[in-house]
């Protein structure tokens, strides 16, 4: 592989900045002022920077590492990747740029990189040797999982009684009791170690302030948590496929222990979703091969990006790996054989029609599915009836999809018009019940993926 | 999308659906649900709902689509080149403000170089990329600055953006040349109706573009409906006229002197003393040569002046304003007004032959020489005329034109307006390594932009010269900031020496030099960013970063 081929975009290194500040900042540093002593070889860019105080930091990244890219930098910085990395990587990104491809790295680089390529080669020959260990004592896991059970099973038959107390005195006293009422079960779930039925109660509280025909709302998530309840309760009786789903549907965790699938994963969309406690940030991949698209979740606590970022764009070379459950899109990342590079790839797509269908058939293996990932081709944004909404019309037939009311980011929906201009565009995105939300586009012609979220 | 009829529009009678939400939402207690009454019916009517939900759900199919919007129509300019394109990106997600004041640190000032960089964009010819146009706009409606030329980059494509977004109208409004609204100048018809019918903005609008192509019946079109305009209208309109003026303008003009409002008055008295042959001028000429004359009866010959007694209606309705403002002298504020008007050239005839260096060169009686060369400033800078104007200016290194002196430096930098850019240049240089950079700042502002290589060297060494005094670099922020966005960037590489950490000085105000080194370091990344924004627009490949520039595309700079 040439130096130029794996050479990344701007956006894409901006993509795997911790937040807007670090991006803002190390945009700064993208040009070649602060910098020297740069250059650039099998994977790795290193470079000098120029600070405030009288040394510069030495700054080093690893794109070649099989677990994604990893940052070493003098600086006291706490983000991570820090501003002097994003910097280094804009400027290696640049076109014909200041960062020269050298064969051998500097004496204080080398250091790291060979210490950390030793400790990543020790650390896989030692999975591969003893992967039994994690089985040390069969029969305390059995008995843990058997007492986890036997809560979650009291904290289901719990929701059950107060949905149907709810459902006797009516859903219009929910409405007065606000959200104390929901944020109590929500407590009383996360006590009964069931987190996916504590998510979802702590929904339901905002459903009766979310304008017109919200009892219609409130009364469809009541009935699927209680399938959900009734699922676990008699999930004896389940196909396994369907039993799996609901023990992940409630939150319990589970191995991703599929087989792995080795492909060439192109990177459809990264986006994050913050609460006070957690960032999560979901990466859907499309594998060139397997024509799989599937979801890989990575966790930040309180404020700290997820470790893990695949720029949109690039693909990567790895296996993946199913997490149990029938419909799972999640998977696993395995092993990396090459680090992400760009790639003209784009996903193939389908016709409105055929993605309402396909939420449709993805609802038989999992009814809880708020979405599936689709990719419409030819399709043209357009203002829809009501005011402010929009729509994606097929270009050739007279049927669209509405774009959900709360588009993770309005300005991405003006990209996506102003990249359509009227003509049709591929669009990527999660297609359910609330409409199609768009997460990124291809123009009609040769282009570069443009991000929506 | 559209659901089965069990969760769409509500069809006529109940849908089961709908009876089931009915009795949720009244509680199964006041209303058995008809599934299963009694102990069972919370859970009967969950499980009924969850069936009815799953179904809608799985059977959810497209809507019919709406109508669809006009396609944007054609941009036939080139694409930008990717990196550019990038770039683009880069400089618009930069938000002004956002590093919370105090110190600038050593990294460039993105938002400021976006002036810059869309000029280079708009001379290059380029299309903006559409996946841009939203920040664009976004950024032209913050900053009306940046209008114009966001807007021509932006091209058609963002004029049809912005009928979908209200937030956008500004775009429709301030479109260059009107817009897609403004109608074929050479279809009368239509013209016509526009001016007639027409917002007050877009006739300003028509009338600007008519008046750029075809001065004369522009202003026919503007002489049509004249008397019944109001007059702040007029006011604007005939602020229009500055484009193409000439000597065919002068009979509507002097019939606009005997406007009823002031300000329209005023505005044509100052449009037609533009005209040196204008009757006005000529009369101004008159009434300026009675109030000064040469005194040759002393050892020197002396300039000597008596102010007009009195400001007859004559001079009142040529535009000359009676009242002068508080703490001036009615006879001196009127003096400065006919001198102001009067053609320039004059002068030489009424002053022995002289050339204007000559002329201002001379002695001025009685304490009259500021009034006096402040009047011919002023002409000066209205005629346009470079002579007078360097005549005035003087020589850079002279003592007193770094002081207050006789021109102050707001007139210095109009004077030198009047120059050609090499000119200017050179004598800004000589200013400034005569009097330093506290007093330059007004000046540079009027060079062309990158500065001449004598110009930038001159900024330069003034800077080093500074840090060298000690003296701490924000006292120099703005001539450092107008550095960042106008010096050459091929200027670069001499900037690497000053880059160092110098040893601290005992008289030197603490840190001073660190402070300097990033002052510096933010100066030469600049102008390497700006180097390397040039590289990027060259329509073939770009090269490395770091070469000089080609003087041509980047004129002009905001803020």
């Amino acid at each position: 592989m040439t130096e130029q081929g794996v050479r990344w975009t701007a956006e894409q290194v901006l993509a795997l900045a911790p937040d807007a500040a670090s991006r803002k900042a190390g945009s700064k540093l993208g040009t070649a002022g602060p910098w020297s002593g740069a250059g650039s070889g099998e994977g790795t860019v290193w470079g000098l920077c120029k600070g405030s105080g009288s040394k510069p930091y030495q700054t080093v990244v690893d794109l070649a590492g099989t677990a994604g890219p990893a940052y070493k930098c003098s600086c006291p910085s706490r983000k991570f990747p820090c501003k002097h990395a994003l910097g280094l990587l804009l400027l290696w990104a640049e076109p014909g740029g200041e960062v020269a491809p050298v064969a051998e790295p500097p004496e204080w680089a080398e250091q790291w990189l060979s210490g950390r390529r030793g400790r990543a080669e020790g650390e896989r020959a030692e999975s591969g040797g003893s992967s039994a260990t994690g089985s040390a004592d069969p029969e305390a896991a059995r008995r843990r999982a058997e007492r986890r059970a036997e809560r979650v099973t009291a904290g289901a038959t719990e929701l059950e009684q107060r949905l149907s107390d709810l459902l006797r005195a009516g859903l219009a006293s929910a409405e007065q009791a606000g959200y104390g009422l929901w944020d109590e079960t929500a407590a009383r779930m996360v006590d009964a170690q069931a987190p996916g039925l504590a998510a979802r109660v702590r929904e339901l509280g905002a459903i009766p302030g979310s304008g017109p025909g919200w009892p219609a709302r409130l009364l469809e998530e009541c009935a699927l948590l209680h399938l959900l309840d009734r699922g676990w309760l008699r999930r004896d009786r389940l196909p396994d496929e369907l039993a799996a789903t609901v023990r992940s549907r409630l939150g319990l965790p589970a191995p991703a222990d599929g087989p792995p699938v080795r492909d060439r994963w192109l990177v459809l969309a990264q986006y994050d979703t913050v609460d006070p406690k957690l960032t999560t940030r979901r990466i859907w991949l499309h594998g060139a091969e397997s024509g799989h698209t599937r979801l890989l979740l990575s966790y930040g606590a309180a404020g700290r990006a997820p470790e893990l970022s695949l720029p949109v764009g690039l693909a990567v070379e790895a296996d993946l790996t199913g997490f149990p459950g029938a419909g799972q899109a999640r998977a696993a990342l395995g092993e990396r054989y090459a680090p992400p590079a760009p790639t003209g790839l784009r996903p193939p797509g389908v016709t409105t029609a055929e993605a309402a269908a396909r939420y449709g058939e993805a609802l038989c293996a999992d009814p809880w599915l708020d979405s599936v990932p689709v990719t419409l081709d030819r399709v043209v944004p357009a203002p829809g009836p009501e005011p402010g909404s929009w729509q994606l019309a097929d270009a050739e037939e007279d049927s669209a999809l509405p774009v959900v009311a709360a588009a993770p980011s309005r300005a991405g929906l003006w990209r996506l018009v102003a990249l359509s201009g009227g003509a049709p565009v591929k669009v990527f995105g999660e297609c359910g019940h609330r409409g199609f939300t768009p997460l990124t586009a291809w123009p009609q012609g040769p282009g570069e993926p443009v991000t929506l979220c | 999308m559209n659901g089965s009829p069990a969760a769409g529009g509500a069809p006529a009678a109940a849908s089961p659906w709908e009876d089931l939400v009915t009795t949720a939402l009244l509680g199964t207690d006041r209303r058995p649900p008809a599934v299963a009454p009694g102990g069972q019916a919370p859970a009967a009517l969950l499980d009924a709902a969850a069936v009815a939900t799953v179904r809608r759900r799985a059977g959810l199919r497209p809507g019919r689509a709406a109508p669809r919007p006009e396609p944007a129509p054609r941009d036939p300019r080139p694409a930008l080149p990717a990196a550019a394109s990038r770039r683009l990106a880069i400089l618009l997600a930069d938000r002004p403000g956002g590093g919370g004041g105090g110190r600038r640190g050593s990294s460039p000032d993105l938002i400021e170089l976006l002036p810059q960089w869309l000029a280079a964009a708009g001379a290059h010819g380029y299309a903006a990329p559409p996946q841009a146009l939203p920040a664009l706009l976004d950024a032209a409606r913050g900053r009306t600055d940046l209008r114009p030329a966001a807007l021509a980059f932006a091209g058609p494509r963002a004029l049809w953006l912005a009928r979908l977004n209200p937030d956008w109208r500004f775009a429709l409004r301030s479109a260059p040349g009107g817009g897609a609204t403004l109608p074929d100048p050479a279809d009368g018809e239509a013209v016509r109706r526009l001016w007639e019918e027409g917002l007050f903005a877009e006739r300003v609008a028509l009338l600007a573009a008519l008046r750029a192509r075809t001065p004369a019946p522009a202003r026919e079109l503007l002489a049509s409906t004249w008397p019944t305009e109001r007059a702040e209208d007029r006011l604007m309109f005939l602020d229009s006229l500055r484009t193409g003026l000439s000597l065919e303008d002068e009979p509507f003009l002097e019939q606009a002197l005997g406007d009823r409002s002031r300000n329209v008055r005023s505005t044509a008295a100052e449009l037609l003393s533009t005209l040196p042959g204008s009757a006005l001028a000529a009369r101004m000429a008159v009434r300026a040569a009675a109030c000064v004359a040469l005194d040759r009866t002393g050892n020197s010959p002396t300039v000597v002046v008596e102010a007009p007694p009195e400001c007859d209606p004559g001079m009142e309705r040529d535009g000359v304003a009676a009242k002068p403002p508080t703490g001036r002298g009615e006879r001196s504020w009127w003096l400065g007004q006919l001198v102001e008007a009067a053609p320039l050239g004059i002068w030489a005839g009424r002053l022995g032959g002289r050339t204007p260096e000559q002329i201002v060169g001379l002695p001025v009686a009685d304490d009259w020489q500021a009034e006096l060369h402040a009047a011919w400033c002023r002409a000066a800078v209205r005629q346009g005329d470079a002579v007078w104007s360097r005549a005035l200016l003087g020589t850079p290194s002279a003592p007193e034109a770094g002081g207050p002196g006789a021109v102050s430096l707001a007139e210095r930098a109009k004077l030198l307006g009047a120059l050609e850019p090499e000119e200017r240049a050179v004598w800004v240089a000589g200013f400034i390594a005569t009097h330093g950079l506290s007093e330059a700042f007004q000046l540079l502002g009027v060079c062309a932009v990158p500065w001449a290589a004598p110009l930038g060297r001159s900024v330069v060494d003034a800077l080093d010269i500074a840090r060298d005094a000690g003296s701490y670099p924000w006292s120099f922020s703005g001539v450092m900031g107008l550095a960042e966005r106008c010096l050459d960037p091929a200027e670069a590489t001499r900037l690497e020496g000053l880059l160092t950490l110098p040893d601290e000085r005992e008289d030197a105000s603490p840190g001073a030099g660190g402070y300097w080194a990033e002052a510096f370091q933010r100066l030469t990344a600049t102008l390497r960013l700006r180097a390397a924004m040039a590289a990027e627009l060259r329509p073939e490949t770009p090269s490395r970063p770091g070469s000089p520039l080609p003087s041509g595309p980047l004129q002009g700079y905001g803020g």
